[in-house]
């Protein structure tokens, strides 16, 4: 809402000044979104007399003048205008003033070698008007060397946010009775112009619709000239942003604006027979005056005749039976419509209006009759015409809301005592009644109060936030409990992990372009996809964390980095079998560009390997307190690795805590990203919880006994996994065998073809006494024995 | 005896003039070895009468201890001397760069929600978490936000086609005021909780994007009022920016689940063209800065939750944890935060070790 300052105190008896209204709407909800102050932007413009006048000596279309400032010398202005004289007064912009219409700042300057101290304004250098023929010419009685900006009556421009429960400040009226509660002055009673009715309205008005239209009121008026509106009307428009159209369109914008009444006049001549609101047949058609054909359906209300459809109810009028500069006769039309349907009608239109955004807050019910002959008498004052009786259908909501009210509530809830007698003088200053056992009955226009707690916060609100005072919470004896859930403590402890591995942590959108989600999803997992998208590339929600860190990747490496090493904690979107969301927390990994740069010391630059890959992901399981050392690994990390260099992390057979590997080369083209990228995803709610897990380890002392090594090379079956054959020689002897790591891998010469050859390192772990010759030759027997069931062979 | 004297000093001068370990090895094969000339004059004693040897000993004795001495000496000396040398040859040129590891950090995003678990657990609330893929009864119904309610449509709301099982409409949530809704019906009163988390607006522009973060507070308990909602905002900023000085400003305003419902300011000036948080917002150089929503908790929406509100009551609001990151931390582009880029990450990232504590303050200094 923009309203000037003037409208304003055409409502409002105060003494306040500009500043003092400001704070008081934003104490009392109106938050002020900003305040254009004209005599701001005039700043520097005075009243000046023009002394004398002569032609520039090196310019035929210039004139050198010399004019009265009000103080000191006269100053020497060269000026362009042809309406420059002597004698006359005007508007002179001094060095330093910034032309309001340019942003130009005034300098003292020479203008074809003559000294000019300043400009002689035009109407549109000052933004007042459209005239440029030559400068402002003011009258005889102007002060001379005064502000031009006082003396013009430059009038401030306050704009406000009118929070959605508050139809009733949808209107100038009423925020200057909310600035009159608050104590900022005293609220005028509406001026209503007299007019006198003659005869019955001819017109026949109907409401087929008593839901959606409850009431329906409307008065003709005959011989009306619709010219220009008069300069105060205007300038009120104006300020509130609108631009004047015609003398009996501007008035029904200024009853709406003014007293936050929606009304309507149709131009007599285009109607034929009764004028009816009534639902829309499925298909009709209207060409609105915003000058789009709308089709409408029956749950939408329309004002028609006999012929067609001449207004959306509520929201726009028609093009058809609008006023004109030719139109003599009108019917005026003040309703009051159901705000739910409203709002529903514009909703599905997609037709936003001034008066859709007050019908479907709801207007006054009780301004219907005064609504009617405020905008009657004005039309009569300004626009001539013989008004007739008002007609009406139906009638208004005129159920009041009582409210039983506990004055102490204020304090309870509110938090500030404010004495009986207050409350109740803010309550009426608000135009609620409160009887003596304080049962509180509601305006009707008050359409938001619901309950005791909004005449809290209606006391409070108009009291003074800033008088409550800070309470502290109460709080439990002693330090506070911890509060984290296992969830986030995993979550926290992964993402300091992987930062402290070396990983950036990176936040991508939770959607995705379908291309990028498709790739990444699984057949049997249908994506969840916007119905309204704000773009392509932001429209399927994440099935994986890769893409979008690919994507981030590519980003990277399109800037011209190096390396990314990207990590990411967040929720992989799917759907649970009731169709509701199942969200999965899962951290995911990618390793793009270089891992090492080439080094003086360590030769060319090294790409990230799958071995990377599973080197973090093990790495954060353990950090997730995951039994690393039972973990299998598996293929099947999905369509998106490389199939030969990729694997699954899994707990038993169906468990997968985690995918790593390489990221297949079609995903890196379809991605449009160089590689080689390696990629982890860790699905953090596969990880099983401790179990029972108490701040004591389990006992332990380090052996006394030193541990020794074996070494046994085997020559194996190309095809067989060394995890295989370690998990195999462990279990040779699970009391003996602490440890074993293969340190060497070979295939080629020396090695039969189909076979190559695996070094393993044995730690045999003593116990109360040492190993004898004896017992190290049987273990050794029994690690050949279980690696010969795989087909490994000890290498001679 | 002038014979071992004279040989005796010839040997110790040419171990003493031997260049290398091998020289040194020669003079003392050549005196000491097992035909050297001293143990060959040793073996004459063995033919000596007693008082020859008596004569002869001492001598032959002395040359060889002297010799043994020098030879000790002379390999201590040239060993040294070898070792410097290798150790010469062995320098490096330490201008060079060492290999680096790489260093990772933390999104600032992740680091304020850790601060805001932190402070608010001393205050006794736990963190909750709810899907981002809603339904419109938790994301709008249960908040006092019917069908019709116009505050709706005010939401930009992101939809998918599909309905849940009773005819929900399904969206993504465009506040984080649902999982006020399900942990009290998951938990009822007394309750304090914070909830961060994604949100979404089909909003985008340069400081809105169509996802960002909040966190929203709810309490309810008995006796709750606006005056512990004001309490707890002004000590979690006090807090969270770790200054006393932070003034707080309530203005009345609407939310359909709150009554009554206010909005927080926070009083800042500017320095070197940043907001710095802290100061009265009136006092000259300063100014408000919008921070949040609030308000006591609507009855209806206890009622939805499932919790009586003629007995219990309290306060819930929301903030935007990207909007007080930028202001703690100093960046000025939200679109930045999804970006990616490794070099803002590395630049406004966080190190790992730099987890929020009480004792030691929770925020992280430059």
């Amino acid at each position: 809402m923009k309203f000037s300052l003037t409208w304003l105190k055409d409502y409002l008896e105060t003494t306040a000044t500009l500043t003092q209204i400001c704070d008081a709407l934003n104490a009392i909800g109106l938050e002020v979104e900003g305040v254009e102050d004209p005599a701001d932007k005039l700043a520097g413009f005075r009243i000046a007399h023009v002394l004398t006048a002569a032609r520039h000596p090196d310019a035929d279309k210039l004139q050198v003048l010399t004019v009265d400032t009000g103080d000191g010398a006269p100053l020497q202005v060269v000026c362009g205008a042809p309406n420059a004289r002597a004698g006359m007064k005007g508007v002179l912009g001094l060095p330093g003033a910034v032309v309001p219409a340019n942003g130009m700042v005034l300098r003292k300057s020479a203008i074809r070698g003559v000294e000019s101290n300043g400009m002689m304004c035009s109407v549109r250098e000052l933004e007042l008007g459209e005239d440029h023929d030559g400068i402002i010419e003011l009258p005889a009685d102007a002060p001379v060397g005064s502000s031009f900006a006082d003396y013009h009556g430059a009038d401030p421009v306050i704009e406000v946010a009118v929070t959605p429960n508050r139809q009733d400040c949808m209107g100038v009226y009423g925020i200057a009775r909310d600035l009159a509660a608050k104590g900022l002055g005293t609220l005028k009673p509406i001026t209503m112009p007299a007019f006198t009715a003659a005869g019955a309205c001819p017109v026949a008005i109907r409401t087929d619709d008593p839901e959606g239209c409850p009431a329906f009121y409307g008065r003709m008026i005959t011989g009306v000239t619709n010219g220009a509106s008069p300069e105060w009307l205007q300038a009120r428009l104006k300020s509130a942003g609108q631009r004047p159209i015609s003398l009996l369109v501007d008035l029904t914008n200024y009853l709406m604006l003014g007293f936050g009444r929606p009304a309507h006049v149709y131009d007599l001549a285009k109607l034929k027979g009764a004028v009816v609101a009534r639902r829309a047949s499925a298909g009709e058609q209207v060409l609105a005056l915003n000058e789009k054909t709308y089709t409408l359906n029956a749950s939408m209300v329309v004002i028609a005749d006999e012929a067609q459809v001449h207004d959306i109810a509520g929201i726009m009028g028609g093009q058809h039976s609008g006023v004109s500069e030719t139109t003599t006769d009108v019917l005026l039309e003040i309703a009051y419509f159901d705000p739910a349907r409203i709002g529903a009608t514009g909703r599905k239109l997609g037709l936003s209006s001034d008066a859709r955004t007050r019908f479907e807050r709801g207007v006054d019910p009780e301004f219907l009759d005064d609504g009617l002959d405020l905008l009657t008498g004005l039309i009569a004052e300004l626009a001539g015409g013989t008004p007739s009786e008002a007609v009406r259908a139906g009638s208004p909501p005129s159920q009041a809301k009582v409210i039983a009210f506990d004055p102490g509530l204020t304090l309870r809830l509110g938090g500030v005592e404010v004495a009986d007698a207050v409350q109740k003088r803010i309550l009426e200053s608000l135009g609620f009644t409160v009887d003596g056992a304080w049962q509180v009955t509601c305006p009707l226009r008050r359409r938001d109060i619901e309950g005791p707690a909004d005449l809290v916060e209606e006391v409070v609100r108009i009291h003074g936030l800033d008088k409550v005072a800070s309470v502290a919470l109460p709080r439990t004896e002693g330090v506070a409990r911890p509060t984290a859930t296992p969830q986030q403590k995993l979550e926290r402890g992964l993402r300091r992990s992987s930062a402290a591995s070396g990983l950036n942590e990176a936040v991508t959108w939770s959607f995705l372009p379908i291309w990028a989600a498709e790739h990444f999803s699984a057949p049997d997992q249908p994506l969840w996809v916007l119905a309204n998208p704000i773009s392509e590339d932001m429209k399927a929600m994440r099935p994986s964390l890769l893409p979008g860190l690919l994507i981030a990747a590519k980003r990277n490496a399109d800037r011209g980095a190096g390396s990314s090493r990207l990590f990411e904690i967040g929720r992989r979107y799917f759907r649970a079998g009731n169709g509701l969301s199942d969200e999965k927390p899962t951290l995911g990994i990618v390793l793009a560009g270089e891992k090492a740069q080439r080094g003086w010391a360590s030769g060319k630059a090294k790409v990230f390997d799958a071995f990377d890959a599973k080197a973090l992901a093990l790495e954060l399981l353990e950090a997730a307190g995951a039994p690393v050392a039972n973990l299998m690994v598996f293929g099947e990390a999905g369509a998106q690795f490389h199939p030969g260099q990729s694997a699954t992390l899994r707990l038993g057979p169906k468990v997968v805590l985690a995918r790593f590997g390489m990221v297949h080369p079609a995903t890196l083209k379809a991605f449009d990203v160089d590689g080689p990228i390696a990629a982890v995803e860790l699905f953090l709610d596969a990880i099983p919880a401790k179990k029972g897990a108490a701040f004591a380890r389990p006992g332990f002392t380090p052996p006394a006994l030193q541990a020794v090594t074996r070494d046994f090379a085997f020559l194996v079956p190309e095809a067989l996994a060394a995890g295989d054959l370690v998990r195999a020689v462990k279990g040779a002897d699970k009391a003996a065998i602490t440890a074993v790591r293969v340190f060497d891998v070979f295939a080629g010469a020396g090695v039969p073809d189909g076979r190559k050859s695996l070094a393993l390192e044995v730690t045999l772990q003593p116990g109360e006494t040492s190993f004898k010759d004896a017992e190290l030759k049987a273990i050794s027997e029994k690690i050949v024995a279980a690696a010969g069931k795989l087909g490994a062979e000890l290498r001679g | 005896m002038t014979d071992i004297t004279t040989q005796k000093d010839a040997a110790l001068a040419a171990i003493a003039e031997a260049a290398s370990l091998d020289a040194l090895e020669e003079q003392r094969l050549d005196a000491v070895g097992k035909k050297g000339w001293v143990s060959l004059a040793l073996k004459t004693l063995g033919g000596m009468s007693p008082d020859e040897r008596t004569a002869a000993a001492p001598a032959i004795q002395a040359a060889r201890a002297a010799i043994a001495d020098a030879l000790d000496a002379k390999k201590a000396a040239l060993e040294a001397a070898a070792l410097e040398a290798q150790l010469v040859r062995e320098t490096l040129d330490l201008t060079l760069p060492a290999p680096g590891s790489p260093k990772g950090s933390v999104h600032p995003v992740s680091q304020v929600m850790d601060e805001l678990a932190e402070i608010f657990a001393d205050l006794g609330f736990a963190v909750a978490t709810g899907p981002e893929i809603e339904d419109d009864w938790h994301n709008f119904t249960a908040l006092n936000m019917g069908k019709t309610h116009p505050a709706r449509a005010m939401h930009d709301t992101f939809y998918f086609p599909d309905r849940t099982e009773d005819g929900r409409e399904i969206l993504l949530r465009t506040h984080t005021s649902p999982v006020q809704i399900r942990s009290m019906l998951a938990q009822g009163a007394p309750i304090r909780i914070i909830a961060p988390g994604r949100v979404y607006r089909s909003d985008s522009d340069a400081t809105h994007t169509p996802m960002f973060h909040q966190v929203e507070g709810l309490v309810i308990d008995k006796g709750i009022h606006l005056g512990h909602l004001k309490w707890t905002l002004e000590t979690f900023f006090k807090a969270f920016f770790e200054r006393e000085d932070i003034v707080l400003r309530l203005r009345p305003s609407y939310f359909p689940f709150t009554e009554p419902s206010v909005e927080v300011d926070v009083g800042y000036s500017t320095e070197g063209g940043r907001r710095v948080v802290g100061g009265h917002g009136d006092a000259p150089g300063h100014a408000w800065m919008e921070l949040g929503g609030s308000g006591m908790v609507n009855a209806r929406v206890l009622e939805f939750a499932g919790i009586d509100p003629n007995e219990w009551q309290g306060f819930a609001f929301g903030l935007g944890i990207d909007r007080i990151a930028m202001l703690k931390y100093g960046m000025n582009d939200l679109r930045a935060f999804f970006d990616g880029d490794g070099r803002w990450l590395s630049h406004y990232g966080f190190s790992p070790f730099d987890q929020p504590t009480l004792s030691a303050g929770v925020g992280a200094r430059a």
